[in-house]
């Protein structure tokens, strides 16, 4: 990861910049519905592809420290957004509105972002930190269990007897998430129009990605997980505490993986207990396309894939959505694995 | 050598015999005690398990994918065999059928993969999965989609109808041919050329054997053998079930069974299988079906209740509504079979013996496993 640290910082501002400028040129001209079809649906898969690349941060910045693709990231994800629900029923927050309401979103970000975070930790702790010194499969195996033992988790979260979980009757059933973030227009750029939710997801990732970067590159942590990335061991001999770095990326990613599902809720409106597996694959392809290890990577990874998705969605047929994806990740494993940003990387023997 | 031999034999041989004796015994049996069906689904899934086994235990690539060539091989039956196409090659004809496509698809996966190592190898397969799932349910006018392809037509020897004893030694008698078929792979040229690649791939390639065409043979065997598993899966339900049947699920429940019973060892295969599937559709659908499902969905005494009452109607409906449905547990089943055996004993319950024997005690499973040089 963080090998790129470098060029983390322009990563927002390249990213806002697309977005604002390449979206009214498509509006401008647009008198066809054809071309208004085609910036809406932009808008929409840069937003879904904002919410991946913080996903796919967790991955990335897990494979940049310990070389795992930690498999139960998504479904980690998929709990953070049975808290929020839970939290939203417990509160009746669909009820709030004003100041009362975007309070409430604040405190369903952040409390989602501790739960996330503190809970990739233990996992970290459970599951993989005995593994450290076995060989990198196991460790694979080990997360793909992990993930397993999340996803059934959920599955018992869902049949909780509250309201927002439809009474507990059927825990499989995708859950209706309120739409706290109202839908409405809010801003017109061309042809292009933004709701409040699209403005959301931005609110929440741009300033996310920025301290992300600002963290790696300029404090001391930062300098440690950089330092690990390299060398646990030489790192480790000048003093790092290897275990607590690593720790700490677990729970960073976690994180912000917490803060994206929450704006994914919203800005979706159903969850399920199986969404994990959907959004981690998706923010997984996002890492390995962007270059895994490799942080504004993960956010070009992210943009792309949400843009292809919705593309995929309206000019190819939604049901075969997901095999475009999964072709594209087949496509740049086999081809060039190491991404689209990612340095070549030596086959150690 | 010869003592430790007949022993090895012993076990085995005891298991074979209850194997062919329980239908005989069962048939005396009460209903609700019979257990030859979900035995032969053991039979089934074992020999998905020693598919996965050739390519992830012998030759140590990882595959999340398998499912993909079980659900091809379902298929390749499907279309061969039902009477809405023109094929109907009987069962023995769609056996072929479909072991014939499992190699051809395991050789179109593993060309291109052979440049992929490691964790992205594993990604590529489960991806591979993905679409072969997606395509299966999308090409309706081929596959019937969602809807399956029946009648399908049941095992059956020489054109005979076999009745349900009959089906479950022919399935049993399957399973061996697969068991004695890996047998000899491990120990011929080949599979000695897997475990190498396996063990080293540079020193094995350094030794002579080529890479890429030791590779190739794995996937392809791997695949034709997990398209007979699910050619079998077939036959036994008498419909290609749905596409997503065959889903990343069924790849896992295959690791499991490798892993649980000991990657590289085929008697641990078969033990993961009898594990894995045993509590699968054995003891938690007996369990399910001796609980029954509950009635009311949510009481409606969790509004009337006070204070603590309250949280005690809460858990309490939450248990007899979710927890209690042991169906509801299987993927905790395998997610702690996976975490917990990675760390407790990554070798598996029977780890490979005799010729590739066990370093003692190595706390790296995947390079501890048996010193081929």
């Amino acid at each position: 990861m963080l090998r790129a640290a470098a060029a983390a910082e322009n990563l927002a501002i390249a990213v806002l910049g697309q977005a604002g400028a390449v979206l009214p040129a498509f509006g401008a001209d647009g008198q066809l519905s054809g071309q208004e079809v085609f910036s809406q649906q932009l808008v929409t898969g840069l937003s879904n592809g904002m919410i991946i690349a913080l996903i796919a941060i967790g991955y990335t910045m897990v494979y940049g420290i310990i070389e795992l693709i930690n498999f139960a990231h998504g479904d980690l994800c998929m709990l953070g957004a049975f808290l929020a629900l839970t939290i939203v029923g417990a509160l009746g927050m669909a009820e709030w509105s004003g100041v009362g309401g975007v309070g409430g979103v604040v405190l369903l970000l952040f409390s989602a972002a501790v739960f996330c975070g503190g809970l990739n930790w233990s996992i970290d702790r459970l599951a993989y930190r005995p593994l450290r010194k076995a060989s990198k499969l196991s460790l694979l195996v080990s997360a793909i269990g992990a993930s397993f033992i999340l996803v059934n988790l959920g599955l018992f979260w869902g049949g909780l007897p509250m309201d927002v979980f439809a009474g507990g009757g059927s825990s499989a059933a995708p859950k209706d998430f309120p739409a706290l973030v109202s839908n409405r227009d809010v801003l017109t750029l061309g042809d292009v129009r933004w709701t409040l939710n699209d403005l959301l997801v931005l609110a929440v990732t741009v300033p996310l990605m920025v301290a992300l970067t600002v963290l790696v590159k300029f404090t001391k942590l930062g300098k440690a997980m950089r330092a690990v990335a390299q060398n646990p061991t030489a790192a480790q001999l000048m003093g790092i505490d290897v275990d607590r770095v690593i720790g700490s990326t677990f729970f960073i990613g976690g994180a912000l993986g917490g803060f994206a599902t929450v704006v994914y809720s919203l800005y979706n409106n159903t969850i399920s207990f199986q969404m994990g597996y959907r959004m981690g694959m998706d923010a997984f392809i996002a890492a390995v396309l962007g270059g895994i290890g490799n942080l504004p990577g993960a956010v070009l990874g992210g943009l792309l894939i949400g843009v292809v998705r919705s593309m995929s969605d309206q000019y190819v047929e939604a049901r075969w959505t997901n095999a475009v994806v999964f072709g594209i990740l087949i496509l740049i494993l086999v081809f060039r694995p190491s991404g689209l940003l990612g340095a070549k990387l030596r086959e150690k023997v | 050598m010869a003592a430790p031999r007949r022993r090895n034999l012993l076990l085995p041989g005891i298991a074979l015999a209850a194997a062919v004796a329980l239908p005989f015994v069962d048939s005396r049996l009460p209903q609700e005690w019979q257990l030859s069906q979900p035995v032969v689904d053991v039979f089934v899934y074992a020999i998905l398990g020693l598919a996965l086994n050739v390519l992830t235990g012998f030759t140590g690539l990882l595959n999340l994918g398998v499912a993909a060539f079980a659900a091809l091989g379902v298929y390749a039956f499907a279309i061969s065999t039902c009477d809405i196409y023109p094929f109907q090659l009987g069962f023995w004809g769609g056996l072929c059928a479909a072991l014939l496509t499992g190699a051809v698809a395991g050789l179109a996966l593993g060309a291109p993969t052979l440049r992929v190592r490691g964790d992205y190898l594993a990604i590529v397969t489960l991806g591979f999965g993905e679409i072969v799932k997606d395509v299966l349910v999308n090409l309706e006018p081929i596959t019937k989609g969602t809807q399956g392809i029946n009648p399908l037509p049941k095992p059956s020897l020489f054109g005979q109808d076999l009745g349900a004893t009959g089906q479950y030694l022919l399935i049993l008698g399957i399973l061996l041919a697969v068991v004695v078929a890996c047998r000899s792979l491990e120990r011929s040229r080949i599979g000695h050329a897997w475990i190498s690649i396996r063990e080293d791939e540079l020193a094995s390639r350094a030794m002579g054997i080529q890479p890429d065409r030791t590779k190739m043979r794995a996937f392809a065997t791997c695949a034709a053998l997990a398209a007979l598993a699910g050619a079998l899966m077939a036959s036994r339900l008498s419909s290609s079930g749905e596409p997503n049947n065959y889903d990343f699920q069924l790849s896992i429940l295959a690791l499991c069974i490798v892993i649980v019973g000991g990657m590289g060892s085929i008697r641990g295969v078969l033990l993961g299988a009898l594990v894995m599937v045993g509590f699968n559709s054995i003891l938690l659908e007996k369990l399910t079906r001796a609980i029954g499902t509950p009635d009311a969905p949510m009481p409606d005494a969790l509004a009337h209740a006070q204070g603590l009452e309250k949280v005690g109607v809460f858990l309490r409906s939450w248990a007899q509504n979710v927890l209690v449905n042991p169906t509801n547990w299987k993927f905790l089943l395998f997610g702690l079979a996976l975490v917990l055996m990675m760390i407790f004993r990554p070798q598996g319950f029977l780890p490979p013996v005799g010729e590739h024997e066990d370093p003692p005690k190595d706390a790296d499973g995947a390079k501890g496993k048996g010193a081929a040089a």
